[in-house]
């Protein structure tokens, strides 16, 4: 039980909201030093993983530069420009369109998207260009409240696209876990029960595009509190 | 060997850690000039020295990192950006050939992935074959540099100058995916997840098939929200309450099981601070003024796509 500590730590922290890092810092040492390890050892495990895992920054460090250039340009300027002509573009329906490409090309093995690459120089500014186009000025809520469904549509498609067709990543992962328990089973099956699930995310975010229509609509966010504070 | 293996990306990642430090500490009117200047140029050493400093060393490094973003030594420099008018008129100038470089960018993920990844004479390779879908993404990154340099006749220097201006909104918090990884590394080594697997099993009437699926879909859920990784939480949730409960006691599909008990982690990832780059870096990324809106707008995405997981497992699982 005592092993857990490093979860406590994490809890209060956040809560407390001490800076993220020194708490991730703070639960990584806690639960070291419960299991035994000395302070040098867990420095070095620290420094070991954090080298192993910089692919994780390595995508948005590379990508900023061009998105950076290309908005000092006005990429964001002309996709609002481009948005507005199509009648039919509406906020939600660009989101939802957004999560069926990238739910679709991950499911092909094939990464075509991102919170860098795509979200904040091209998605973001089709969707309130899309707003704007009907709704007139936008509030700092309806604006963050857009960009926050726009960052969910990137990870729904990503996410719930990635088991289906062609197996990737996940699924070699699934089945060398199994398989080391001598338990096996096929990638093809793995894949195909992915499906369902995909189906289902679909379904779930044309609904939450359609909320995110109306509630534009209306002016205002709900007063459920999501995205606006 | 490999041409362009994710060494490669990685040492051009540090040079522009290493600029972005150099032209920071030039910067007079950086709020925390100096903070930031050596935060960047540290990150800027793990880049481009990586595996051949001691484990250690970098943990030292990370502790340096670490304080100086706690004691709020790292910051946004000043705005700086392009006036909307300028922008605007450059859009007005350049029209649609501005998304020429942006669509480059996942034309080469395509190329890479399914193309390039196989080009090699003899034993040279293009691309790291393991790690294709980062390698291609980097290289169209670079791709799109050159040709957006080339388009709107800029200086060499402006993309780092408004990469760094990208990556200073970001933040000290562009770290925090690794160093979370790094955390589920210690938590698996100190042997946590076995811990929760247990209490998860003890808590629960596991002897009913459809609680077994209940405790399994919650428990990826739970870990992963925990862990902040859905990867990590699979192994540990698998064995400890998959197998011996779903397969082993009620005869059920390891396939169906296993397929659907990642996606239940997925809808963890929806829900947690501790998946930050998926859910913090963004709306860093996107300067919302609430770092968990991004997380808020998932809560109702996440939870319908939990409750259709257990339903979907409970109707199949036991009967395919």
């Amino acid at each position: 039980m005592i092993k857990l500590i490093g979860i406590v730590v994490i809890a209060l922290g956040f809560a407390l909201r001490f800076n993220t890092l020194l708490v991730v810092l703070a639960a990584g040492i806690a639960t070291g030093l419960v299991a035994g390890m000395s302070f040098n050892e867990i420095m070095a495990l620290f420094g070991k993983y954090f080298v192993e895992n910089r692919y994780m920054t390595l995508t948005v460090l590379l990508m900023l530069p061009v998105v950076g250039l290309l908005e000092r340009y006005g990429l964001r300027e002309r996709a609002e420009t481009l948005i507005k002509r199509a009648q039919a573009a509406t906020t939600g329906r660009v989101l939802l369109l957004y999560t069926a490409v990238r739910q679709v090309s991950v499911a092909l093995g094939v990464n075509i998207g991102g919170h860098a690459a795509m979200v904040r120089p091209l998605v973001t500014p089709m969707a309130e260009g899309a707003a704007r186009a009907k709704h007139g000025e936008l509030t700092p809520q309806a604006t963050q409240l857009i960009r926050a469904n726009a960052s969910a549509a990137e990870n729904v498609g990503n996410f719930f696209g990635e088991d289906t067709v062609f197996a990737v990543g996940a699924v070699y992962l699934i089945k060398g876990v199994l398989e080391a328990q001598g338990v096996n089973v096929g990638v093809w099956s793995l894949s195909l029960w992915g499906i369902p699930t995909a189906l289902v995310a679909f379904c779930t975010m044309w609904w939450r595009a359609r909320v995110l229509d109306r509630r534009l609509g209306r002016g205002l966010p709900g007063a459920t509190g999501e995205g606006g504070q | 060997m490999k041409l362009l293996s994710l060494d490669v990306f990685y040492v051009v990642a540090g040079v522009f850690l290493l600029l972005m430090a150099g032209r920071t500490a030039l910067m007079r009117g950086h709020p925390t000039r100096w903070g930031s200047a050596i935060f960047w140029g540290l990150l800027a050493v793990v880049f481009l020295g990586g595996k051949t400093l001691p484990p250690v060393v970098v943990g030292y490094i990370l502790l340096a990192l670490v304080g100086l973003a706690a004691t709020k030594q790292v910051g946004p420099a000043k705005a700086d950006a392009a006036s909307p008018g300028e922008r605007a008129a450059s859009a007005e100038r350049l029209k649609n050939k501005l998304f020429v470089p942006a669509l480059l960018i996942p034309a080469t993920a395509i190329v890479g992935t399914l193309g390039l990844a196989k080009l090699h004479v003899g034993d040279v390779w293009l691309l790291d074959s393991a790690n294709t879908t980062v390698t291609s993404v980097c290289l169209g990154a670079l791709v799109a540099v050159i040709v957006g340099i080339r388009l709107t006749r800029a200086q060499p220097m402006t993309p780092v100058d408004e990469g760094s201006r990208l990556v200073q909104t970001v933040g000290w918090a562009i770290i925090l995916p690794q160093l979370l990884a790094a955390l589920g590394g210690i938590f698996a080594k100190a042997g946590v997840g076995a811990v929760v697997a247990d209490l998860v099993a003890q808590a629960l009437p596991t002897q009913y098939p459809f609680v077994a699926v209940l405790a399994y879909c919650l428990g990826m859920a739970l870990f992963t929200v925990c862990m902040g990784n859905a990867f990590a939480a699979f192994p540990v949730i698998t064995l400890g309450i998959g197998l011996p409960f779903i397969v082993h006691q009620h005869g059920g599909n390891p396939a169906i099981m296993a397929a659907i008990g990642m996606l239940c982690g997925y809808c963890g990832t929806l829900l947690t601070p501790m998946a930050a780059n998926f859910n913090l870096v963004p709306a860093m990324l996107l300067e919302l003024p609430d770092k968990h809106a991004v997380i808020k707008a998932q809560v109702p995405i996440a939870l319908v796509i939990l409750v259709a997981n257990v339903l979907i497992m409970w109707f199949c699982v036991y009967r395919f």
